[in-house]
């Protein structure tokens, strides 16, 4: 690198000269020589302007030739879902095509800049139409885009589907600055209901305890952990302002909008271990980052993911906390009839406790009515 | 008696017309109703933003490209907003970023492109006095003036300017809350887009109705150079386009400071949890890239239709295709209006529109394919004379096939996932508008400041100037594919939190940054050349370029009115370059076809007969009208 800063800066150097000796010429008004080559442009700046377009082709060919074989080793390696390799394929695919077409119109326009430059006595030639010509590169273009558009739109159709039975549910939530997971639970396996206004400082996904399919979900904002294998259907929502949920690994990316959920499903074959492994780096994670702008810390909204089997998964969630067992207050919110329910989520003491209350209310509040009657 | 007034009334107007320019400073110079001068005007505006608006990506860019840098020796320019570290402060980087999408898109290649040069060629090339109404023309100047004082005394806020990102997506705009730049930043910068609005629809009337109108004899359509084809089209985007952000942005305005919930909903933020329900974030962006597509297109047509002038006069032969590049700008301008939700693949929306979108947008590559193999195809057996001018157009098609050949990708909604809001998109819309349409702007300057201050630009500055911005452009545009392809996400301060950028890149990034500070630098050489040229260059003939056109019929320094006497009839199209036997290699537009019997095509000697014709004509004279 210290080589090609350099070498740029001698370049530049150089150029700096050039132009300092130019304004020189140019305040002295030295710019007599040549002026009837200068007035049918046939001199010689217009010859060097003509090699510089041929210069320019060649050594801009050839830096980005080497350019791009010493980025490649920085590129994302093969995707981690079948999804992700589709599209990386077709990426490919049409990144060759119009590569191939960018050259051959950059070529084909500074060779003709090169080798129709003024001549003396030479008139150009009258040559205003060609429908013919004219069809022809209408009708290539098209088609070329059609069968892209074609095989794209097909990919999309697949990607955009809905997520098929038995997909794993997992609910990521954005806010500034970073994301918070909420996983279904390992008894039910169903997200529970939320409601915005539910937030607070614990409760950073505003999860409704009155809905019984939220007991027994808990959530992580350190790392997200799903199964390799398995189609995960990511529900994305955003608290504060928009963000959106980048997995580069995963090929996958999808806005967080607040006030409207949306969702991308994916499937990870790839364990974070098989990765470790095949990249021969044992640092190696995958990681979710936010690609919409959000304020002061968007570029830090780091989340960890780790794929792993389907055991080491569920050992891991089952692991977890409730997130109605670090916060037995929330049982408040809980509807009488669900209370017994929600008790095997609560720890013993407060669980007996509140039960123990509310029974009395119970029966303090039937004994009335009892007396009433 | 009626015919006794009318004859009273002809001395009195011819009078009138002798003083009509009372040579006031002040109306000669700041509230000038001449076309001309209000496209100085909007000229010398133009460069002055470029300077800021660049000036602030160097200064990202070195955040970017050298991340450990002690920038203590920005602080008596920025102030507060390098931190006690000598670090740029992230808000800031928002900020800076904000600032210079918007005075690059809307002040510099907006109103610095289209508004020096549709104001300042319209009528010059259409044979007109001047604008249908001179005062509109002034009045859409003055607010565009405003609209930028106001924009550059945001920049001087404590709490900074707007720091959304140029597309100033709510909720993150609308609440002052979750941003700095959300606060009296945003509300400046939506007062001055609303205004930059006004006069830009002002502006693009006055085009529409003097292109239409004041055409001069014999200046049909058919017969219309490119540049107003060009500028015509681009006016009408204007028109139709511009209003929809003027709407976008009132109601963001409500949503701001009147409590409304349009776009937003179910937030909470900052340990509450607002009111606001029922809204939704991607109405805006609706509503947004409905200008904000057409947009592109706005800074994109003229910087095209300048290039289809240079190249063919440059070339000294005929733009090839006339036709097919009208109907191609026509089809592009068309479909400018309903390929807005590309920009939109990933936000949520339904992934069913995302295809119809899809399908829409690879259609439009189709015109802009065929406007780039008609511009090889003209400097084919051409006689090509390398003026600056040339160079820089050159040096567009060759962005704008660059830039062009990714916007395949980003267009397919499937391969957008990955890239969408990382570097890829960033090198994809700086080559194919960002850099081709300065490189119009440029191009426009180098060719018509003859025509504007009657002085020739010194032409090997001119070149030295194009190598460098050239390759420089290159330099920095390019290698943004790679980091695109890696991911690299935008509008990130830093690449540090992330194992997947961490690490790499890091010298491709200083990279393009010391090349951003040498094309940077180039500029000055122009800014010499234009400041030099303006009082020492040397002084240009009527017709430097041997240009058909008719603004070089006109005198060298055109006073009020353009033309002193008759404004000349145009009887021919304007690329007749190097016709066969003719003499010389070009025939302007005023040149009826009864004086080159030697170089007719046969249709053409059936048009001496309509000749009469043009000439018994005088509709358009604006001198000639009654008040």
């Amino acid at each position: 690198m210290i080589y090609i800063v350099g070498l740029l800066a001698v370049i530049f150097l150089a150029l700096a000269a050039l132009v300092v000796s130019r304004m020189a010429a140019v305040v002295r008004g030295v710019n007599s020589n040549g002026v009837d080559d200068d007035a049918t442009y046939t001199g010689i700046s217009n010859k060097i302007n003509g090699a510089m377009f041929m210069v320019f082709l060649v050594l801009g060919t050839t830096a980005a030739v080497w350019s791009f074989i010493d980025a490649t080793q920085y590129f994302l390696p093969e995707a981690s879902s079948p999804h992700g390799r589709r599209t990386d394929t077709l990426f490919w695919v049409s990144m060759s095509i119009v590569t191939a077409a960018f050259m051959l119109t950059n070529t084909v326009l500074f060779y003709f800049a090169f080798k129709y430059q003024a001549k003396k006595n030479y008139k150009a030639a009258y040559y205003p139409e060609n429908h013919k010509l004219e069809l022809i590169w209408t009708v290539v273009p098209a088609v070329i885009m059609a069968v892209m558009v074609f095989t794209g739109w097909r990919a999309w159709r697949d990607i955009m589907s809905e997520a098929p039975q038995g997909a794993q549910e997992i609910e990521i939530v954005g806010k500034q600055f970073n994301w918070i997971v909420r996983y279904p639970g390992v008894d039910d396996n169903k997200l529970g209901n939320f409601n915005y206004k539910l937030i607070d400082n614990n409760n950073e996904v505003g999860i409704d305890f009155s809905d019984e399919k939220a007991f027994d979900d808990f959530t992580s904002t350190t790392e997200m952990h799903i199964p390799v294998g398995r189609p995960i259907s990511l529900k994305i929502r955003a608290r504060d302002v928009l963000h959106s949920v980048f997995i580069p690994h995963m090929r996958v990316k999808m806005d967080a909008v607040p006030g409207m959920p949306t969702r991308f499903w994916f499937v990870a074959d790839k364990t974070t271990e098989q990765m470790k492994n095949e990249l021969n780096n044992q640092d190696f994670t995958y990681e979710i980052a936010c690609t919409e702008v959000c304020g002061r810390g968007h570029f830090s909204m780091r989340l960890r993911l780790i794929v792993e089997d389907e055991d080491s998964w569920k050992k891991w969630c089952a692991e977890q906390k409730p997130l109605l067992t670090s916060y037995p207050e929330y049982a408040t919110r809980i509807p009488a009839n669900l209370k017994v329910k929600a008790a095997k989520y609560l720890p013993a003491d407060s669980a007996v406790s509140s039960d123990s209350t509310t029974a009395t209310t119970e029966q303090g509040g039937s004994a009335a009515s009892v007396s009433l009657r | 008696m009626a015919t006794v007034e009318t004859t009273l009334a002809a001395p009195a107007h011819i009078a009138e017309h002798e003083h009509h320019e009372p040579d006031n400073f002040w109306r000669k110079y700041i509230f000038s109703e001449d076309h001309k001068t209000i496209a100085k005007q909007y000229l010398i505006s133009g460069i002055l933003w470029a300077i800021i608006g660049i000036s602030m990506s160097v200064i990202f860019r070195l955040q970017l490209g050298f991340p450990n840098m002690e920038l203590g020796f920005l602080k008596p320019i920025l102030r507060g907003w390098i931190t006690d570290t000598n670090k740029l402060d992230p808000n800031f980087y928002l900020a800076l970023i904000t600032m210079h999408g918007t005075i690059m898109v809307f002040f510099v290649l907006t109103a610095g492109l289209s508004g020096t040069f549709s104001n300042f060629l319209i009528p010059l090339q259409i044979g007109a006095r001047d604008m249908a109404s001179g005062f509109l023309n002034m009045l859409s100047y003055w607010f565009f003036f405003v609209a930028s004082v106001i924009m550059f005394f945001s920049l001087f806020l404590e709490t900074g300017p707007a720091a959304g990102g140029w597309v100033i997506y709510p909720p993150l705009s609308a609440l002052p809350q979750a941003h700095m730049g959300s606060e009296l930043g945003m509300t400046l910068w939506l007062s001055s887009m609303a205004l930059f609005i006004v006069s830009q629809l002002l502006g693009g009337i006055n085009y529409i109705t003097t292109v239409i109108n004041l055409r001069t004899r014999g200046m049909s359509f058919s017969k219309l150079p490119l540049t107003i084809w060009a500028f015509l089209l681009t006016a009408i985007l204007g028109l139709i386009s511009f209003p929809v952000l003027l709407s976008a942005s009132l109601l963001l305005i409500f949503d701001r400071s009147f409590g409304t919930s349009f776009y937003l909903s179910e937030i909470y933020i900052n340990g509450e949890a607002l009111p606001n329900v029922g809204g939704s974030p991607i109405l805006f962006q609706h509503l947004f890239w409905f200008l904000g597509h057409p947009e592109v297109y706005i800074v994109m047509l003229p910087a095209l239709g300048i290039t289809s002038e240079i190249i063919a006069t440059n070339a000294r032969k005929p733009i090839f295709g006339y036709r097919a590049m009208i109907a191609s700008m026509m089809g592009i301008a068309f479909l400018a209006f309903i390929v807005w939700a590309h920009h939109m693949f990933v936000t949520g929306m339904n992934p069913f529109l995302g295809s119809i979108f899809m399908f829409l947008t690879l259609i439009i590559a189709v015109p802009s394919a065929v406007k780039s193999f008609n511009y090889i195809t003209t400097l084919w057996r051409g006689n090509i004379r390398f003026t600056p001018a040339m160079l820089f157009s050159i040096g567009l098609v060759s962005f704008f096939i660059s830039g062009g050949v990714t916007g395949l990708i980003l267009g397919n909604s499937a391969l957008d996932i990955q890239l969408h809001d990382t570097y890829f998109v960033v090198a994809h819309f700086h080559l194919v508008m960002g850099a081709s349409s300065a490189f119009g702007l440029l191009a426009g300057v180098y060719h018509w400041f003859p025509k504007m201050f009657g002085r020739l630009m010194n032409e090997k500055l001119g070149y030295v100037h194009f190598w460098l911005t050239f390759i420089g452009i290159y330099s920095v545009f390019f290698p943004m594919h790679y980091t695109g392809i890696a991911g690299f996400p935008r509008r990130y301060y830093a690449f540090t939190s992330y194992d997947f950028t961490k690490n790499i890149f890091a010298d491709l990034n200083s990279f393009i940054t010391i090349a951003a500070i040498v094309t940077f630098s180039a500029q000055f050489l122009f800014l010499f050349n234009f400041a030099y040229s303006l009082f020492r260059g040397k002084r240009s003939p009527q017709n430097p370029w041997k240009s058909n056109t008719l603004e070089w019929t006109a005198p060298v320094s055109p006073k009020h009115g353009n033309w002193p006497g008759e404004i000349p009839a145009v009887y021919r199209w304007p690329y007749d370059y190097s016709k066969p036997g003719a003499k010389d290699d070009f025939i302007p537009q005023n040149v009826p076809y009864s004086q080159t019997p030697e170089s007719n095509l046969p249709h053409e000697n059936e048009l001496i007969g309509l000749e009469r014709e043009i000439e018994a004509q005088n509709l358009n004279d604006q001198f000639n009208q009654p008040h």
